[in-house]
């Protein structure tokens, strides 16, 4: 189910601005992969190249490759649409859709997709609020307005639902930085627990955060402002953060950034 | 010794000097609240004032239509019968030919103009880039600001000049939609541009097309905001005189075909009792005006209730 992704030499552009130089990495399934670096170095603009999302914004395109098992998620015939049913996202901020219940949100993604029967929908709605930490919070009012619920049940409500439609890949962008740290901490056990069934690459602000949760790191920055962000180095989170190859890595690490 | 009491009692002073320089400056901190306070007092005031202001004529014109209309219509025969042989001599009749032909003229009306106006407006917000945009944006600009004799000329001139019709009530429907587009575009767009951009990233990213995300979460996001604004637009538009005195003149008879001839209105009977100056019709006029104002309110009343189904769930 999970996959692996192969990056190469990718760059990325808003309009004639290049955002993103020259990735090139993989991803490996059923594993966490964290996304650390500065702010404006290009790590959620790479991490929505990885679902097609970049190009929803007028202007965002993409040069190189990035291969999905053998599938080249930009070849001239893949559908972004299917791509993005591949590949989950969760988002910084709980969008939580405001009209509809807990129920129809979870659902949202398979009743939007033409699924029907309320057997199969109630199965799947059940299975992933239990996935996402959520059922023995919410199953008593499953019809109640998503947007009544906490951050931190919002954000879980999010995840159920990214998860609920199946993907092979699940891309998180800052999930708990809008969170407590008890929330937060909720989050991280449940990404623990998804990584044997997902690939799961996460961008995040927080090292510690990266050092708890993820099994691979990848540092990006650029050298100044409105140059382009690049990659790094990526490798074994415990390698990163002890014994990282790049002087840079180690200075951003240990917080003698600048 | 001598040095040292200097020291201390220049360190005493600089150490006094500091709780009273601190009470100066609550003091003066203290001031300048107070200036604020008044000038918060002041805004206050000024901005009650001016909504008392607009609340007078509101009331005024609820009031003197009011009074002067409501006995009529504690009168069954008002919402039963026509003005049909009744002369402004007379006492008696009805209005219910003119609310017919109210409430079918407007409701035609935002059956073209609705669909028309929030399917401009999701194009301009949800796909609309580059030139063709700007050039529909402005005309709807255009369109917002032609007065509506304008429009009932432009309706009489295609309808009766060029394809030589009759004056009927479709006729005064197309003047009417050509008013209530641009409402309708305009008041759609302002919703839609505030339905937040995470949501249909949201949609998007479960793998939702495009087209799916805007009838399913945009558009129910949107839902409440968008009835209202179309409520405005009809309201406008079944309150609007001079196209129809340019396209249907008033007439006493029920008349509920579109396409069958002239057909009365309420603004036009209004117009019409105003021109006599005997009571009895002047009393109609005044609870002709009375109705059309009610019929809105109820209208707007039905558009409340209809977008809380659907609507963002608190």
């Amino acid at each position: 189910m999970a996959k692996r992704i192969d990056v190469s030499d990718l760059n990325v552009y808003y309009s004639a601005f290049k955002a993103v130089e020259g990735v090139t990495m993989t991803v490996e399934p059923r594993s966490v992969t964290a996304f650390i670096g500065p702010s404006g170095c290009g790590k959620s603009t790479f991490l929505r190249t990885l679902n097609r999302m970049h190009e929803v914004i007028p202007g965002g395109r993409v040069e190189g490759k990035v291969m999905l098992d053998d599938q080249d998620l930009y070849d001239s015939g893949v559908d972004p649409v299917a791509v993005r049913r591949t590949v989950g996202m969760v988002f910084q901020r709980p969008n939580p859709f405001p009209t509809m219940s807990i129920y129809d949100n979870v659902a949202a993604g398979l009743k939007l997709n033409g699924v029907k029967g309320k057997k199969r929908l109630d199965e799947v709605v059940e299975k992933s609020l239990q996935g996402a930490n959520l059922w023995n919070e919410v199953k008593d009012r499953l019809s109640k307005p998503g947007a009544g619920l906490s951050g931190g049940q919002q954000q879980r409500l999010c995840i159920a639902r990214a998860i609920a439609v199946e993907p092979q890949v699940l891309l998180m962008d800052e999930p708990c930085s809008a969170l407590d740290p008890i929330s937060t901490l909720a989050i991280e056990d449940l990404i623990g627990e998804l990584k044997s069934k997902y690939t799961i690459v996460i961008v995040t602000h927080n090292m510690q955060q990266a050092a708890r949760v993820s099994d691979r790191t990848a540092f990006f920055n650029l050298a100044a402002t409105g140059k382009p962000g690049k990659l790094i180095e990526i490798d074994d989170t415990q390698r990163i953060f002890n014994n990282p190859g790049v002087k840079a890595t180690e200075d951003y690490i240990s917080g003698r950034f600048g | 010794m001598t040095t040292s009491t200097t020291a201390t009692t220049s360190a005493t002073s600089s150490s006094t000097t500091p709780p009273a320089s601190r009470g100066g400056a609550s003091t003066d901190l203290g001031h300048k609240a107070r200036g604020r306070a008044f000038k918060d007092q002041l805004a206050r005031v000024v901005m009650w004032g001016a909504f008392l202001l607009a609340l007078v004529p509101l009331v005024w014109i609820l009031w003197t239509v009011g009074s002067k209309g409501y006995h009529l219509l504690l009168d069954a025969q008002w919402w039963g019968n026509s003005q049909r042989g009744i002369t402004a001599r007379r006492e008696g009749g009805g209005a219910v030919h003119a609310i017919q032909g109210t409430l079918i003229q407007g409701l035609t009306t935002a059956l073209i103009s609705v669909p028309i106006g929030i399917l401009t407006a999701i194009y301009l917000v949800e796909y609309g880039r580059g030139r063709l945009a700007k050039v529909v944006s402005f005309m709807v600009d255009i369109l917002t600001g032609v007065p509506s004799i304008v429009a009932g000329l432009f309706i009489y001139a295609l309808w009766v000049t060029t394809f030589k019709f009759q004056r009927v009530g479709f006729a005064v429907c197309l003047a009417l939609v050509l008013l209530m587009i641009p409402v309708v575009v305009r008041s759609t767009e302002e919703m839609l541009k505030l339905v937040p951009n995470e949501l249909r990233e949201a949609s998007y990213a479960l793998g939702v097309p495009k087209w799916k995300t805007i009838m399913r979460v945009v558009l129910p996001t949107a839902f409440s905001g968008i009835v209202t604004g179309v409520l405005l637009g009809l309201a406008r538009v079944m309150g609007e005189t001079a196209p129809l005195l340019i396209l249907g003149p008033y007439t006493k008879s029920i008349a509920n075909d579109l396409f069958g001839g002239l057909m009365p209105t309420l603004p036009t009977m209004i117009n019409q009792d105003r021109t006599e100056s005997l009571q009895p019709a002047v009393d109609r006029m005044w609870a002709a005006a009375l109705t059309l104002i009610l019929l809105v309110l109820l209208l707007n009343i039905a558009g409340r209730v209809v977008s809380r189904f659907g609507s963002v769930k608190k």
